[in-house]
């Protein structure tokens, strides 16, 4: 294959092959599985934020008929260990927190598990729960990382300081920097703890299978947590196998453990297949929630729009626990000054423990934070410079070649200029007002990792095989979170052994029969285990056309793979059925399967306080643009147009891309104007979907993609990730258009029609 | 107190004994292991458990199985052709990317067939409007809405 081979189904908008079970409702989610024999397990979860256990006593529940197992943490072999995220590389530096199980002798958040049970019903374990008795002794908590950063605050975890970790970032001299800027503006600007809110709740089921091994089927973003999970049990690594089933939706709340600890520990000391699905409130009030940010933000530029300076401070809430807050801290030092020319910058970044409920990967994972602050500053920046919002930013973006105030260099295209004209473009005649409705619009630009931190040395593996009959297998350890993770390797490798995509078989998430693939995480499954797909496929082509080759009497380089046939591309009509190669292969004992490993580039970091050089392997870029409606009566902010343009390097599956770029959209959007996980003292004050208010089909315009195909990415074909870059600059494009309209700006998310009522008296009241 | 109940389901049926307490939706995961309705919230706000009751698309997480005695059920299950050809509505989803995660989708399938059967011609309005109790977290309902939109233009022609 070489560059100008036309593809035949890469790039085309084809439905993928687990659409047809999902459409027909055939597909087997966690909680849609059983067993016979099965019990089901429920979790006692905290009613403190913050309190001693002064005694747990779950006679009572025992006793009580159908209760087969009531766990506490002195039942746990090891209850207490690191966190990992899948990572296998030992990176240290502060990066892997405490992972406990059940909570011993304190509980530090509300909603932090406490016991256990599995019985016959689900109403019986029910009922267990309420004879379980613990006694409390609460204790004041910390609830405000500013707050928990002052020395004489309590502290949340016994032993270690409330502030986690501190970064840096320092290019050039912010102070000269500033002296040098005719325009300085400087806001404090707030984001709120936030939901994934997938529709299918944190589920799984668990068995001991007939060699004693405990498997675990799961809704999961990472199966490789198997091995954390076995650590619990004391036992060794290959006693636990996880299944990871296709996911209703990941978001990156899938991505640490959710109930595979719970019924790993079930099942062992039952000896029974165990169910355990979380209710929608226990989700919202004991899982993962995305990092509320306070964000100081001051940035520098002269009269005629050119950036001298940017120095920002972040602080982070983390929770109760670690988990993954350090990373997405991580990840927000590196976006922090934006996709822009910056001379001198300097960056502080905190991430605190409080008795919150804890917090870790969100779709962004510490990128759409810093983008509403940085964008909201460019906007102002504009307004005081008299420049159009573009223009600006035009003026400013960074080019390839160019660095990072981290400095890392952009080794690859970098297609800002081209989102934001075709942005500008699309945005079109603006909508004229009407009555008490003022109308704005917005831009936001963005950046966006796709692939692991280089320091990780993230790899991936995958197993493609050809069958006697020509059809195709291939095994990959990825989970499928409802991207299209599964389907793209399909379709590469379809393109490649020139076969119809409906010849591919794949088996997915399997840790004990599928190769390690990594997590399906950081954007990175396409870049991955796109890659090593596609190493894995030219492997067998190549055997498959040097066998063609000797049959025909052609030189290989003539071959191509078509159709499920192998013909010669000079035109000559000589050709041969696929499977006779394949036949042909096998007769003489040549292996007919490849597994590949790609490696992403492998760096190390000097130190963690100091953010350096090269982090990621690549981002990618992309411009949001908004048109909106605010009621100057009722603050109510409706949505007119969104539209979202981003270079994709390559698109593998253009319906899968535009729907990963539509869905991010409406993701950001939620974020923008109703998405807040309120906490009050430490309890959850929005525990259903009455509170915690998801857009709906009335809520939001169609949104308008515009792909830009640099081919310029570094996964397979020259792709980018999208996942997680098309939420970025949704938020910060509408707070924009909001200013916009209405002439004033909110510095905090979500853009709630009470803030914006609050906002436009007092700017009254100011004359 | 368990007693029996009737239910058509799928065309088929069914003499079932439930509890007084027992939710339409855990009789047709648990009992008659139709598993495409699905538990998303267990208190209406979500759509996930939608069927059809009576040709209505209702919450069976809301609804009491013994309520329904008698009534005429459809999971998504039950809208393919016999000979496993897809209905109409499940092709569009399928040609337009509106299935990503897929856990919505058995719901929003069966409110777009019922709004269909209800209103051959709607106007994007009308779909979003009648879909709006069925939430997506993957789509930004975009391509649902496309979807349902041009299945009943095909309907026509």
């Amino acid at each position: 294959m070489n560059e100008k081979t036309e593809l035949r189904i890469i790039g085309k908008p084809i439905p993928r092959h687990d659409a047809w079970e999902k459409a027909f409702g055939l597909t087997c989610y966690a909680a849609d599985f059983s067993l016979p024999g099965m019990l089901y397990g429920k979790v006692l979860r905290s009613n403190y934020p913050s309190a001693r256990i002064l005694s747990v006593n779950t006679s009572r529940a025992e006793r009580l008929k159908g209760v087969k197992a009531v766990l506490t943490a002195k039942d746990v072999p090891r209850n207490e260990s690191v966190t990992r995220f899948g990572q296998t590389h030992v990176v240290g530096g502060g990066f892997e927190g405490l992972y406990r199980v059940l909570a011993d002798r304190k509980v530090h958040f509300m909603g932090e598990a406490v016991a256990l049970v599995a019985a016959e019903a689900e109403e019986i374990a029910e009922k267990a729960l309420e004879l379980i008795r613990v006694d409390y002794e609460p204790l004041p908590g910390i609830f405000d990382p500013i707050e928990a950063m002052k020395p004489d605050a309590p502290l949340v975890q016994e032993g270690r300081p409330n502030i986690i970790t501190h970064y840096e970032v320092v290019k050039g001299d912010v102070k000269m920097g500033f002296s040098e800027a005719d325009i300085i503006v400087e806001n404090t600007y707030r984001v709120p703890f936030v939901d994934h809110a997938y529709l299918e709740p944190e589920s799984g089921m668990a068995w001991i299978d007939e060699d004693g091994v405990i498997t675990i089927r799961v809704s999961t973003q990472v199966i490789e947590h198997f091995r954390g999970i076995a650590d619990v049990l004391n036992l060794p690594h290959n006693r636990v196998r996880v299944i990871g089933t296709y996911v209703g939706g990941g978001f990156g709340g899938k991505e640490d453990i959710t109930v595979e600890a719970f019924l790993a520990l079930l099942t062992y000391k039952t000896g029974r297949p165990v169910k355990l699905t979380y209710t929608r409130e226990e989700s919202i009030l004991s899982h993962s929630k995305r990092h509320p940010y306070v964000m100081i933000y001051k940035t520098g530029a002269k009269k005629d729009g050119r950036l001298t300076a940017l120095e920002a401070k972040l602080v982070s809430d983390a929770g109760a626990y670690v988990y993954l807050s350090p990373w997405v801290l991580l990840y927000s030092m590196v976006n922090a000054a934006g996709p822009y020319r910056i001379p001198h910058v300097k960056v502080d970044g905190y991430t605190v423990l409080t008795n919150n409920t804890f917090t870790s990967a969100n779709r962004g994972f510490g990128a759409p934070q810093v983008c509403f602050a940085y964008e909201s500053q460019m906007d102002e920046l504009a307004r005081r410079t008299g420049l159009e919002p573009e223009k600006i930013r035009m003026m400013n973006y960074l080019e390839k070649g160019e660095a990072l105030a981290t400095g890392q260099i952009l080794e690859r295209h970098v297609a800002l200029q081209e989102t934001t004209e075709k942005v500008i473009e699309a945005l079109e005649e603006r909508t004229l007002p009407s009555g008490q409705m003022r109308i704005g619009r917005g831009i936001a630009s963005g950046m966006t990792s796709y692939g692991r931190m280089v320091f990780l040395h993230d790899t991936s593996r995958s197993h493609v095989s050809i069958e006697m009959d020509g059809s195709v297998t291939i095994r990959a350890g990825i989970q499928d979170i409802g991207g299209g993770q599964a389907s793209s390797l399909c379709q590469i490798t379809a393109e490649i052994l020139g076969v119809p995509i409906e010849d591919i078989k794949i088996y997915i998430a399997d840790t004990a029969l599928t190769p390690f693939a990594g997590t399906t995480t950081a954007t990175r499954q396409l870049y991955m285990s796109g890659n090593a797909t596609l190493m894995a496929a030219l492997e067998v082509r190549k055997v498959l056309v040097h066998k063609a080759a000797g049959m025909l009497g052609i030189d290989p380089e003539s071959l191509d793979l078509v159709d499920r046939e192998v013909i010669d591309k000079e035109g000559t009509g000589k050709s041969l059925p696929l499977k006779e190669v394949v036949r042909a292969c096998a007769s003489d004992g040549v292996p007919l399967y490849h597994v590949a490993l790609f490696k992403a580039p492998f760096r190390n970091i000097a130190q963690f306080e100091r953010i350096e050089g090269q982090v990621f392997p690549d981002f990618t870029f992309g411009t949001h643009g908004a048109e909106v409606a605010v009621d100057e009566e009722t603050g109510r902010i409706q949505v007119l147009k969104l539209i979202s343009s981003f270079d994709v390097g390559r698109a593998i599956n253009r319906l899968s891309v535009e729907g990963q770029i539509e869905g991010g959209a409406i993701y950001g959007m939620g974020y923008s104007l109703t998405e807040e996980v309120i906490l009050n003292q430490g309890i959850t004050m929005t525990p259903s979907f009455s509170e915690y208010l998801l857009p709906t089909s009335m809520d939001v315009p169609d949104v308008e993609t515009i792909l830009i195909e640099s081919g310029d990415g570094v996964g397979p074909f020259g792709a980018k990730g999208v996942g997680e870059p098309s939420v970025c600059s949704v938020a910060p494009a509408i707070a924009n258009a909001v200013f916009n309209a209405i002439g004033v700006r909110i510095y905090d998310l979500p853009l709630t029609p009470e803030k914006i009522v609050k906002a436009l008296k007092e700017k009254k009241d100011m004359g | 107190m368990k007693k029996q109940i009737t239910l058509t389901v799928n065309g088929v049926k069914r003499e079932l004994f439930v509890a007084s307490n027992e939710l339409l939706l855990n009789v047709l995961r648990d009992h008659l292991e139709l598993t495409g309705a699905k538990y998303g919230c267990g208190i209406g706000e979500c759509g996930s458990c939608t069927v059809l009751l009576d040709g209505e698309p209702i919450l069976a997480c809301l609804t009491l199985a013994m309520a329904v005695d008698g009534s005429d059920v459809v999971t998504i299950e039950g809208i393919s052709g016999s000979d496993g050809r897809l209905h109409p509505v499940q092709e569009s989803f399928l040609n337009h990317g509106a299935v990503q995660c897929g856990f919505c989708t058995p719901g929003l399938i069966l409110t777009g067939k019922a709004l269909l059967d209800e209103n051959p011609q709607p106007t994007e309005g009308e779909i979003r409007e009648y879909i709006r109790g069925n939430l997506c977290r993957c789509t930004g309902y975009t391509q649902i809405v496309k979807a349902i939109k041009d299945s009943s233009v095909k309907g026509k022609a």
